[in-house]
C-alpha cells in the first residue's frame, strides 16, 4: 500500500515537472527568447563556471585537509619513507599543474563569455609557444622518471644476503606462512602432494624441508631484511601489506618475491597510535572469489630478541606430522635421513646478528 | 593538385555499395527510397546515419544498465552493515538473508566494467559518432561499404544480446573482473561466474571485436578514399582524425584481445595449459603445467592499454571541434594536435605493461614502461594546452555542448595528472589495486569520455534528428553531473591513498581500512544521485526527438562540411553534388571576414577581404 503510494507521488511529481518545462518551452516561445541566439543563460553559465571554480576549490581544499589525518597509514618500513616523500612531491607537482590549469580554464571561460559586438581573436598556432610547453612537461616528466627509476631500482634489487626467508601462500581465501626452519632453506614443494593436512605439498624425502615449520600470522624482527617468498596454488592474488609499502602478486606457477626492513614493532606502533588493538595486515589485493574481501593476515614484528625466542618455539612441520613423513618415506623407498642442525636459538641469533 | 583526387561519385561507385545512388536529384531527402521496406530503412539499414543512431540508442540502454550495476554495489559499499531486502523482487537469490551475495557483488563489479568500456565507451561512443560524422565531414555520400557497416553494427547487437543473456543466468554473469585474469576466469571451481557466465562473455566478446574490425576497416577505408575534391588529410576536421586514428588502434589491437580470448577458450574447454600451472584447487591437484597467467594480462593489456584511446580519442576530437566552434575561434595548434594524437596512437601500443609493475614482471621491464608511460604525458599536457589556449580571447557561446566539452577538459585534467604518480612504478607498488586507480580511471577515461559523448550528443543532435535538444535541461544535466562526477570521485582519491583495495565487497574486516565509512556513504550517496540525474537527459533526448525545437541547417554557424546538408540529410548526405572544400576547418573570426565563421566549402576567391597573404592567390 506506502509502495503504491509512494509510486503514485513520484509519477504525480514527474507530471508536475513535465508541465512545469512545457509552461516554460510555451513562455519562452511567447517572450520570444528562444530566438535569439544567445540568450541570458550564457551569462548565468558564465558565472556558474566562476562559482564553480571558487566553491568546488574551497569544498576540494577543505575535505583534502579534513581527510588528510586518515589518509596516510603510518608507515613501518625503510623503503616506505622514501617511497612516501617521492609520493608527496609527485603530489605537490601535480597539485600546481591541477591548480593552475583549471583556474585558467573556468577563468578564460568566464572572462571571455561572448559579448555582442566583440570578435575572437585569430590566432591559430604559436610554434614558440607550442615548443615551450611541450619541453617543459618532458623536462619534469624526465626527472619523476629519474627518480621513480632510482626507487624502483632499490627496492627491486636483490635482497641482502643476510635476510630472513619465509614463504607467504594465497590460496582461496587465506594465507598460508611457512618459515624455512634452522637450515634456512625452504624446502621442496609439489602441488600434486597437497591435501588437507599437507596444505604446502611438502615433499618430505627432500631434507631441507624436514625442519621447515608453517605459522598463522608472519612474525619479523624489526630492522632486519625481510625477503618474502610468494606463491599462490589456486587463483591470483596479491600480497598487501600498506604499512610496509609492499605490494605483489602471488601467481600459481610462477613465484614471485619482494623483500623489505620492518622498522616499527607491532608494541611501538600501538604505543605511537594510542590503539592497543593495532595490529600490521596483510590483504589480498587482487580478485581471488567469494572471499577475496576478507582474506586476511596479521603480521607481528618483534623485536629482534623475541622474534628469536618465538622462532626457537615453532615445531617443525614434519615433527607435527608424522604420517606425512612416513607415507614419504614410504613413497621413496628408503629411510629418510635427519639432517643435522645446530641448536635453533644459535642459528638464528646468528643470523639476526653476527656478533653473538 | 585537387584534380587528381577522384572525385567522390566516381570513388563510390567503383566501390559498388549495395544500393546505388547515381544521379541525385533535387528532392532527395527522408522521403527518397519510398520503395524501400521499412525494415531495410530503419533496422537493417546501411545508411551511416541510421547505423549511428543505432549505436548510439543500443548504447544509451547499455549506460543505463552500466549505471544501475554501480548504484547496487555503490549500495553495499556505502552502507555494508545494512539489510537489502527490498531488492529482493529484482535480484531474487543474489539477495542471500538480505544481503548481497558477494560473489554477485563482484558479477556487478565486472559487468559493470565490461559494459561501460566496451558496449558504452568504445560501440556507444566511436561507433556512434566515427559512422555519423566521418561521411558527412570529409564529404562523402556514405561509408566505403554499407553492407560491412551494416554488420557491423548487427555483429554488436548480437554480442550485446549475448552479453545481456549471461546476467540471468543461474550461475551468474562473468566475474572474474573486466580484465578477466586466469585462472579465475578459467576455472568454474574459483567462482561459479567462471562458469556459462564467462563462456558468453567470452562468445559475447568474440562478436564484439568482429563489430569492431569491421567498423574500424571501414573508417579507415573512408577516410582514405573517400575525401571530397580538396579535402586533403591537412584539412580534416580533428574529430575525423581521431576517429581515423582511434580506427587504426583498434584494428591494431582488438585482434590481440581476440587471441587471448581464444586462448582462454582453449584452457577453459580443451584442456589446454597456456595460462594454467601448478593449480590444486576444490580438493583437486589439475593436470595443467606449464602455463603463465602473466602471458594472459601481456596480451590482454596489449588490447586494453590501447582500449583507453580508444575511448577517450573520439571525444578528444569531438571536443576539440565544439571548442573552437563555440569560442568563435580557431583550435589552436591545430598541426600540433594531429601531431599529439598520432604521438598518443603510436605511444598507447607501448605502455601497456605499466598495468602490471608488480604481477612479478622482471624489474627491468618495469623500468621501460615506466619510462615509456611517463613521455605519454607530454602530448596530453599539448592538447591541455591547446585547448586552455583556444579558450583565450575566445567569444565563448555557452551551449550545452560547450559545457560538456569545459566539463570534459576539466575532468581530463583531474584524472590524467594521477596517471603521473600510477605510471611510476615506484609509487605503484602501494598505489596498485586500489580505490586510487578506480578514482584515476574513472576521471580521466570514464567521465571525460562520457562527457564527449554528451558533448557530441547535444552539438550534432541537429543534424540527426532535424531537432534541437533542450538547453535548460541540458544545463540541469551539466550541472548535476559535472557536480556529481566530482562529489564521487575526488574524495575517492583520500580512499585510495589510504590503501583501500578495489573489488572489495567490504572493508570492515580490517582495521587498516576500517576509517571512511562515512566518506564511503557520501561518495555512494553522490553517485547514486548523479545517476538519476541522467534520466534528465534521457528524458530531454527522447522528448526532442519528437518535439524538440526545429533545428535549422547550421544552427551552430559551423564551418565543417557536415551543416551544409539540408536540415536532415537524406540518404546520400547532399542533395546535389557534393560540395568541394577549400579551406581548413577552423576559419572563426578571421579578419575582414563578414560573417565571424567561414565554412570549409567556400573558395578563397569569395573571400578576398579576409584572405592571409599566402592564400590570396588559392582557389
Amino acid at each position: 500500500m506506502i509502495a503504491l503510494g509512494i509510486f503514485l507521488l513520484l509519477l504525480l511529481l514527474l507530471v508536475v515537472f513535465g508541465l512545469l518545462f512545457r509552461i516554460q518551452i510555451l513562455t519562452s516561445i511567447f517572450s520570444g527568447s528562444s530566438t535569439r541566439e544567445i540568450g541570458t543563460s550564457n551569462r548565468v553559465n558564465a558565472i556558474l563556471m566562476m562559482v564553480f571554480l571558487v566553491l568546488g576549490g574551497a569544498w576540494f581544499a577543505y575535505s583534502f585537509a579534513d581527510n588528510f589525518g586518515k589518509m596516510n597509514p603510518p608507515i613501518a618500513s625503510v623503503h616506505g619513507h622514501e617511497m612516501e616523500r617521492l609520493f608527496w612531491i609527485t603530489m605537490i607537482i601535480i597539485g600546481i599543474v591541477f591548480v593552475l590549469t583549471q583556474v585558467l580554464l573556468f577563468f578564460y571561460s568566464y572572462k571571455y563569455q561572448h559579448q555582442e559586438g566583440r570578435r575572437a581573436f585569430f590566432f591559430s598556432h604559436n610554434n614558440k609557444i607550442e615548443i615551450i610547453w611541450t619541453i617543459i612537461p618532458a623536462i619534469v616528466m624526465a626527472g619523476l622518471v629519474f627518480a621513480g627509476w632510482k626507487e624502483w631500482s632499490k627496492i627491486t634489487g636483490p635482497a641482502p644476503k643476510d635476510s630472513i626467508v619465509l614463504e607467504v601462500m594465497g590460496k582461496q581465501f587465506n594465507w598460508l606462512v611457512r618459515y624455512p626452519g634452522r637450515d634456512q632453506k625452504l624446502g621442496v614443494v609439489n602441488y600434486r602432494l597437497i591435501d588437507a593436512t599437507n596444505e604446502f605439498g611438502f615433499d618430505l624425502n627432500d631434507k631441507s624441508g624436514l625442519d621447515d615449520f608453517t605459522a598463522g600470522e608472519i612474525h619479523v624482527p624489526k630492522g632486519h631484511p625481510v625477503l618474502l617468498k610468494i606463491r599462490s596454488r589456486d587463483v591470483l592474488h596479491a600480497v598487501y601489506m600498506p604499512h610496509f609499502r609492499v605490494q605483489m602478486y602471488a601467481v600459481p606457477g610462477m613465484p614471485t618475491k619482494f623483500w623489505f626492513t620492518p622498522t616499527v614493532t607491532t608494541d611501538e606502533m600501538r604505543a605511537k597510535l594510542g590503539n592497543p588493538k593495532f595490529n600490521y595486515e596483510l590483504a589480498c589485493n587482487q580478485i581471488c572469489g567469494r572471499g577475496h574481501f576478507a582474506m586476511k593476515l596479521n603480521i607481528v614484528v618483534d623485536e629482534p630478541d623475541d622474534y628469536v625466542a618465538w622462532f626457537a618455539a615453532q615445531k617443525s612441520f614434519s615433527e607435527q606430522n608424522p604420517d606425512v613423513l612416513a607415507s614419504a618415506k614410504q613413497k621413496s623407498g628408503g629411510p629418510v635421513e635427519k639432517e643435522v642442525v645446530p641448536a635453533a636459538t644459535a642459528a638464528v641469533g646468528a643470523q639476526l646478528n653476527p656478533a653473538l | 593538385m585537387a584534380a587528381n583526387i577522384p572525385t567522390n561519385s566516381q570513388v563510390q561507385g567503383g566501390i559498388g555499395a549495395a544500393v546505388p545512388y547515381t544521379g541525385h536529384d533535387e528532392h532527395h531527402d527522408e522521403h527518397d527510397h519510398h520503395d524501400q521496406h521499412w525494415l531495410f530503412k530503419y533496422v537493417f539499414s546501411q545508411d551511416h546515419k541510421v547505423i549511428a543512431k543505432q549505436f548510439l540508442i543500443t548504447g544509451i540502454f547499455w549506460a543505463i544498465l552500466g549505471g544501475t550495476l554501480s548504484s547496487l554495489f555503490r549500495l553495499q559499499l556505502g552502507w555494508p552493515e545494512s539489510t537489502l531486502e527490498w531488492l529482493q523482487p529484482f535480484l531474487g537469490k543474489w539477495i542471500e538473508a538480505g544481503k548481497l551475495n558477494p560473489e554477485f557483488y563482484l558479477a556487478l563489479v565486472t559487468m559493470h566494467g565490461t559494459i561501460m568500456v566496451f558496449f558504452v565507451l568504445t560501440a556507444g561512443l566511436s561507433g556512434t559518432f566515427s559512422n555519423f560524422l566521418i561521411p558527412l565531414q570529409i564529404g562523402a555520400r556514405d561509408m566505403a561499404s554499407g553492407f560491412m557497416n551494416m554488420l557491423s553494427y548487427w555483429f554488436f547487437f548480437l554480442s550485446s544480446i549475448v552479453m545481456f543473456s549471461s546476467l540471468f543466468l543461474e550461475t551468474g554473469p562473468a566475474s572474474a573482473g573486466w580484465t578477466i585474469y586466469p585462472p579465475l576466469s578459467a576455472l568454474p571451481q574459483a567462482i561459479p561466474g567462471s562458469g556459462m557466465g564467462m563462456t558468453m562473455w567470452l562468445v559475447s566478446m568474440a562478436l564484439f571485436i568482429i563489430s569492431q574490425l569491421l567498423g574500424g576497416v571501414n573508417y579507415i577505408t573512408t577516410v582514405i578514399n573517400l575525401r571530397t575534391r580538396g579535402m586533403s588529410m591537412s584539412k580534416l576536421p580533428l574529430t575525423i582524425w581521431a576517429f581515423f586514428l582511434t580506427a587504426i588502434l583498434g584494428l591494431l589491437s582488438f585482434p590481440v584481445l581476440f587471441s587471448a580470448a581464444l586462448l582462454l577458450i582453449f584452457d577453459r574447454s580443451f584442456g589446454t595449459s597456456f595460462f594454467l600451472s601448478d593449480i590444486y584447487i576444490a580438493g583437486q591437484a589439475l593436470s595443467n603445467q606449464g602455463g603463465s597467467p602473466i602471458l594472459f594480462q601481456h596480451l590482454f593489456w596489449f588490447l586494453g592499454h590501447p582500449e583507453v584511446y580508444i575511448v577517450i580519442m573520439p571525444a578528444m576530437g569531438m571536443v576539440s571541434e565544439i571548442l573552437a566552434t563555440n569560442a568563435r575561434k580557431p583550435i589552436f595548434g591545430y598541426r600540433a594536435m594531429i601531431g599529439s594524437l598520432m604521438g598518443i596512437s603510436l605511444l598507447s601500443f607501448v605502455v601497456w605493461a605499466h598495468h602490471m609493475f608488480i604481477t612479478g614482471m622482471n624489474p627491468f621491464l618495469g623500468s621501460v614502461f615506466m619510462f615509456l608511460t611517463l613521455i605519454i604525458a607530454v602530448p596530453s599536457a599539448v592538447k591541455t594546452f591547446n585547448w586552455l589556449a583556444t579558450l583565450w580571447r575566445g567569444n565563448i557561446r555557452f551551449t550545452t555542448a560547450m559545457m560538456f566539452s569545459i566539463g570534459f577538459v576539466s575532468l581530463f585534467i583531474s584524472g590524467g595528472l594521477t596517471g603521473i604518480i600510477l605510471g611510476n612504478a615506484a609509487l605503484d607498488i602501494q598505489m596498485h589495486n586500489t580505490y586510487f586507480v578506480v578514482a584515476h580511471f574513472h576521471l580521466v577515461m570514464g567521465s571525460s569520455a562520457f562527457f564527449g559523448l554528451f558533448a557530441g550528443v547535444y552539438h550534432w543532435f541537429p543534424k540527426m534528428f532535424g531537432r534541437m535538444m533542450d538547453e535548460k535541461l541540458g544545463y540541469i544535466h551539466f550541472w548535476l553531473t559535472f557536480l556529481g562526477v566530482y562529489l564521487v570521485f575526488l574524495p575517492m582519491h583520500y580512499v585510495g591513498i589510504a590503501g583501500f583495495p578495489r573489488r572489495y565487497y567490504a572493508w570492515t574486516g580490517f582495521d587498516t581500512f576500517s576509517q571512511f565509512a562515512d566518506l564511503n556513504k557520501f561518495i555512494s550517496v553522490a553517485a547514486i544521485l548523479a545517476f538519476f540525474a541522467q534520466f534528465v537527459f534521457i528524458i530531454n533526448f527522447f522528448y526532442s526527438i519528437f518535439r524538440g525545437r526545429r533545428a535549422t541547417e547550421n544552427p551552430w554557424n559551423s564551418t565543417t562540411l557536415e551543416w551544409t546538408t539540408p536540415v536532415v540529410p537524406g540518404h546520400g548526405n547532399w542533395p546535389g553534388e557534393i560540395p568541394a572544400v577549400y579551406r581548413w576547418p577552423y576559419d572563426y573570426s578571421k579578419p575582414g571576414a563578414t560573417e565571424d565563421f567561414i565554412p570549409q566549402n567556400v573558395p578563397y576567391s569569395q573571400t578576398q577581404s579576409s584572405n592571409l597573404p599566402y592564400e590570396r592567390d588559392m582557389e
